[in-house]
């Protein structure tokens, strides 16, 4: 055995060598990646002599992006206020109905198509209804609502239901009460499924809010993202459009590594999700 | 739903005895016949073992001496049961260790107490008290993944002794560990019962390890499972002595001979 111990530590090392490389490739690629992209669409916008109000230039849109930041500012900060009151509502009642529909089957026999009908129609079609019946913002935040709170509601419902059999026989052994179990069992255990179903919610209520928007937009009033992109569209002013489209991306983004920093600090501690492939 | 035994026996139990089974049953809803019916005595303090093939209804039985599986027919006492609040009585270790992978080795053997609403400082001494017990001490403040095979089956075992039960019920604790291991945790579930005098109902399908252990061993037979023999193990001694004995190579040969006899009729001398 002992004659093989220095070549075998050879292949760890080397392993080590070749994880570092992954890590630095992973981070360092898709940025090669996207400085090539905007190069070469400089490039094409360049000796193709094509105009800003076709194709604006990447710098044209940088321009734009610090000119009308004042502009741009507020209506990000409207349109992630309505993101975040979506998400709220959608985390909220997704788990508050997950947790009814696991107290009563016949709950859940009666409510859960509606849920799927809901999550299936698209919300681009009840948009325009919603504003007609709803004041405007609380429409928009509906709408951000029921994009949202299905992949919450699915998850917590499988975590709910993903509760080891053993352990709920321990608690029913032990005589807990209903509160008691939800409270140290169900919850802590579906933990994991909540989180990942909030990850998805984070970003489907940025898009919830958009196509709100943008419904509410042709209805001609707010003045979120959206709407800036909507009517720059109509003013034939595409830079401030690539400046909008620009933030929502950062903006959704952003919410991503939120959710998936939350959910990694508050798993880190036991669940395989957020342990190294070491630990 | 049990429906009890006219004239079988009176409500309450004679002082000396833990558990006892009458006529006890068990039926699938798809009809199959998994239990029974079953009589079964257990003393204050004894160490029996239920032997039987995979699927034999043994942990069946467990499960309805726990109260955790209702019978089809028959009636389960168990001292004290009814008196103190069900879960106080009795401690139940799994065949998995079935520990809560979101909260600490204290938090875990913390549970039954917690669930029980007791004070804080009362509840914390008695989980040092159970950890100390096993050995694990020192493992207060980790996870369940941070722990061997062996010592989460310890905890899980810390923990069904926390509340002090009367009545001990494991479930083929060890059966998804390693020899070494296994043999560790036998000797020290033996000292452990020396020391607290618990009655100990003990779930195997291993011939060594229920003759090593037991007082008695109840060689079950498959299904439907019904006692099919009982053999008693008269040797004072437990230790690694015993284990290497002629002795214990008798007994556990006329314990593999009931288990092949129960488990196939034809096979009977």
């Amino acid at each position: 055995m002992s004659a093989f111990e220095p070549s075998s530590s050879q292949p760890g090392q080397s392993g080590r060598q070749a994880d570092r490389v992954t890590s630095i490739s992973r981070f360092l690629l898709p940025v090669v990646v996207l400085a090539a992209g905007v190069l070469g669409w400089d490039l094409v916008v360049r000796l193709n002599q094509i105009p800003p109000y076709v194709l604006p230039s990447p710098g044209a849109v940088v321009h734009t992006l610090i000119v009308d930041w004042p502009i741009l500012w507020q209506s990000l900060l409207t349109t992630l206020l309505t993101t975040f009151e979506g998400f709220m509502a959608a985390a909220i009642g997704g788990v508050a109905m997950a947790l009814l529909f696991n107290r009563s089957k016949w709950l859940e026999y009666s409510l859960f198509p509606y849920a799927i009908i809901l999550q299936v129609t698209p919300v681009i079609a009840i948009a325009p209804l919603l504003l007609i019946y709803l004041p405007q913002q609380t429409a928009v935040v509906v709408c951000a609502w029921i994009v949202a709170f299905f992949p919450v509601l699915a998850n917590t419902t499988l975590g709910l239901n993903s509760v080891d059999r053993n352990l709920a026989g321990l608690f029913k052994l032990y005589g807990a009460s209903p509160v008691q179990t939800l409270r140290y069992l169900k919850l802590p255990a579906a933990l994991p499924y909540i989180l990942g179903g909030l990850r998805i919610a984070g970003g489907l209520s940025l898009i919830g809010a958009v196509v709100a928007e943008i419904a509410a937009g042709s209805a001609g009033a707010g003045s979120g993202l959206a709407y800036r992109i909507a009517e720059s569209s109509y003013r034939l002013n595409i830079p401030r459009m690539f400046a909008a489209l620009l933030l929502l991306s950062v903006a959704g983004i952003v919410i991503y590594m939120l959710l998936a920093l939350a959910s990694h600090l508050i798993l880190r501690r036991w669940h395989e999700s957020a342990l190294g492939k070491d630990s | 739903m049990a429906e009890p035994a006219p004239n079988s026996f009176d409500s309450s139990l004679q002082a000396d005895t833990a558990i006892r089974l009458r006529q006890v049953g068990k039926v699938y809803d798809n009809g199959v016949k998994a239990l029974g019916p079953l009589d079964l005595d257990v003393r204050k303090g004894e160490f029996i073992s239920l032997l039987g093939p995979s699927g034999c209804g043994k942990s069946t039985a467990l499960r309805i001496i726990a109260g955790l599986s209702a019978p089809t027919s028959g009636e389960v006492r168990v001292a004290g049961h009814a008196a103190v609040r069900a879960g106080q009585s009795i401690g139940f270790v799994f065949q998995e260790p079935t520990l809560m992978p979101w909260a600490t080795v204290h938090d875990n053997v913390h549970l039954p107490l917690k669930l029980a609403r007791i004070a804080r400082v009362d509840a914390d001494r008695r989980v040092g008290e159970a950890l100390a017990r096993v050995g694990l001490a020192e493992f207060a403040g980790t996870y369940p993944r941070e722990l061997s095979g062996g010592m989460k089956m310890r905890v899980s075992l810390a923990r069904a002794l926390v509340t002090d039960p009367d009545v001990l019920l494991m479930d083929e604790p060890f059966a998804a560990l390693d020899e070494i291991t296994r043999f560790k945790l036998n000797n020290d579930l033996l000292e452990l019962w020396r020391g607290l005098q618990k009655t100990v109902v003990f779930v195997t399908h291993s011939v060594f390890e229920s003759v090593f252990l037991s007082q008695r061993v109840i060689v079950m037979t498959a299904r439907p499972g019904r006692i099919a023999d009982e053999i008693r193990i008269d040797a004072p001694e437990r230790n690694e002595d015993f284990r290497t004995s002629a002795e214990y190579a008798a007994y556990c040969r006329a314990a593999s001979i009931a288990l092949a006899c129960a488990s196939d009729p034809k096979v009977a001398p």
